[in-house]
């Protein structure tokens, strides 16, 4: 089965100038050098790192919030000028309108789609329903606990039916059960969905427990050290359990060697 | 362990990621027997103030501090007479007017300003220094503009609730969260969409802070207004019964002022409590 490339990051490159310097050598600061990779059709891809190694910048530039400086990425082949809705993003927070309700929020990118307002709120419903929260459609943000909102936060991205989904460590402000059931949560819609995503995380666990493919990313400036596949397959086991699995324990220090390594060498 | 045991913990926690605590989250606040034990103290203290006021009152020469019973016939009088309805009722059409206007000059102006630099660059220095100056101070020059009519007085009252408003519309502009605009430049929502699907109602709190303080500068702009020119009003009625010596009757619009202005600020909250409910009840 050969399935088709959905996102394609080709050969790119990201230099930040420090705040007020000028362009010479000492005031520059590479954050991302010639990353190239691509995730196919249903794939969930992480990308890991330590802090510092531009793998946010990385996912903003896949966004469109960032601008390249060379390279080039493509979304199903077209190449990506600025934000679109062929991409749907996932934030850290899970930055919510707080005057609308969790179903106005999921109906946020519909609304700019210039979707009528009933359609609008049966795809919101579904959505809800899809991330567990098809009770919850009128209770403000300020109303859900933090995992609830990043369910909210999921629904409203997988709303406009991206081609892709991106997701900058959406986990990682919650508690650590929270996290495991959403982790969980995240892989049976993906599973439902077919949705094809790219998730930064630095958690080894998470990254592993999700992705059928890790790249790990070195430090200053950001760079591809190794792209590890994932053996283990759609039915794989809850996250305790896999802990205690020997591939996992091999794959887990293997890219903890990666990234200690990239640390001492930026040291 | 499966999911939902993993989850079942948590549906006793007040902030778990179950619905079935949804219902559990209400804010209880103070207990009965609690709330009414403050409202008896309450009580108690209007009781022993009025009534101190009215014995020590009675001691003074009439002429320099009224009493309770005293403003209290007075008002039987004004109100019996028509005169302060007349007077009221005057004041408040100058009043909302000129409320409305302001708001509608400010909110609009403000965010014009908090929006586009450039605009602040023209204006900037101006709305600061207006903002600093003690705007009674040209009413002199205003009524010589307008003359005694309700010009001069709608020109006042405007002028000093406009400035609350704007200043804060400015400052609800620019406090939208940076992320809300990310998200909205992450959906590719245009340049009128940001503005009116995140920084207008981002801001819309702000503007109803505006508008609370603005009720209460113009309320003083009224007062002072209708002391200068003094024909028609509560502040005139002030004014004609203080050249009178009636310091009882003195009292009396005093009052409703004090009644107008407790009224509306409390209808500019409750309003603020519809409009922006997420404000009030976060932590």
């Amino acid at each position: 089965m050969t399935r088709s490339i959905k996102l394609s990051v080709d050969d790119v490159s990201k230099t930040f100038r420090v705040r007020g310097g000028r362009y010479t050598e000492d005031h520059l600061l590479p954050v991302l050098r010639h990353i190239s990779f691509d995730v196919q059709e249903g794939e969930i891809v992480s990308l890991i790192g330590e802090s510092g190694c531009g793998k946010t910048t990385l996912l903003r530039i896949v966004q469109g919030l960032v601008r390249l400086d060379r390279g080039e990425i493509r979304v199903d082949g077209k190449s990506v000028t600025g934000p679109g809705r062929d991409r749907g993003f996932v934030f850290q927070q899970a930055t919510l309108l707080p005057w609308r309700t969790a179903r106005a929020n999921v109906e946020f990118g519909l609304e700019l789609q210039g979707m009528p307002a009933s359609q609008r709120h049966k795809k919101a419903q579904e959505l809800l329903e899809l991330v567990g929260l098809g009770a919850a459609g009128e209770q403000f943000p300020h109303q859900l606990s933090g995992g609830m909102q990043q369910r909210v936060g999921l629904a409203r991205a997988l709303a406009i039916d991206p081609s892709i989904l991106l997701m900058d460590e959406p986990f990682s402000a919650l508690d650590a059960q929270t996290r495991e059931i959403l982790q969980r949560e995240l892989l049976r819609i993906q599973h439902e969905t077919g949705k094809t995503i790219l998730f930064v995380t630095h958690d080894l666990d998470e990254a592993i427990y999700l992705s059928n493919r890790v790249i790990v990313l070195g430090a200053k400036p950001g760079r591809i050290k190794k792209i590890i596949d994932i053996p283990f397959g759609p039915n794989r086991p809850e996250l305790p359990e896999m802990r205690g699995d020997m591939a996992f324990q091999a794959i887990r220090s293997e890219m903890w060697e990666l990234i200690r390594n990239t640390h001492a060498a930026a040291a | 362990m499966s999911q939902t045991q993993l989850s079942s913990p948590s549906s006793t926690a007040p902030k778990g990621d179950d619905l079935t605590t949804l219902t559990d989250i209400e804010d209880i606040g103070p207990l009965p027997q609690q709330a009414s034990r403050i409202w008896i103290i309450r009580l108690l203290s209007v009781v022993f103030v009025i009534g101190a006021w009215e014995v020590l009152g009675r001691q003074v020469d009439p002429l320099f501090m009224s009493f309770p019973s005293a403003i209290a016939i007075s008002a039987a009088r004004l109100v019996s007479t028509g005169e302060l309805f007349t007077a009221l009722a005057s004041s408040l059409q100058s009043l909302i007017l000129a409320f409305i206007i302001a708001s509608v000059a400010g909110i609009s102006l403000g965010l014009l300003i908090g929006r586009y630099k450039s605009v602040e660059a023209a204006t900037d220095w101006l709305v600061n220094a207006l903002y600093a100056t003690p705007l009674v101070a040209i009413i002199p020059l205003v009524i010589l503009w307008f003359g005694l009519g309700n010009g001069a007085k709608l020109f006042i009252v405007t002028i000093l609730a406009v400035f609350p408003i704007l200043i804060n519309t400015i400052a609800g502009v620019r406090n939208v969260p940076p992320q809300l605009i990310e998200l909205g430049n992450a959906f590719a929502a245009n340049e009128r969409e940001i503005f009116t699907k995140i920084i207008l109602p981002s801001a819309l709190p702000y503007m109803m802070t505006g508008l609370r303080l603005g009720i209460g500068r113009a309320i003083i702009g009224m007062v002072v207004a209708e002391f200068f020119t003094a024909i028609t009003g509560l502040g005139a009625l002030i004014v004609k019964y203080g050249n009178q010596y009636d310091t009882a009757t003195m009292f009396v619009p005093i009052f409703v002022l004090m009644l107008l202005g407790v009224t509306l600020s409390i209808a500019v909250r409750r309003a603020e409590q519809w409009i922006a409910p997420w404000r009030y009840t976060e932590e």
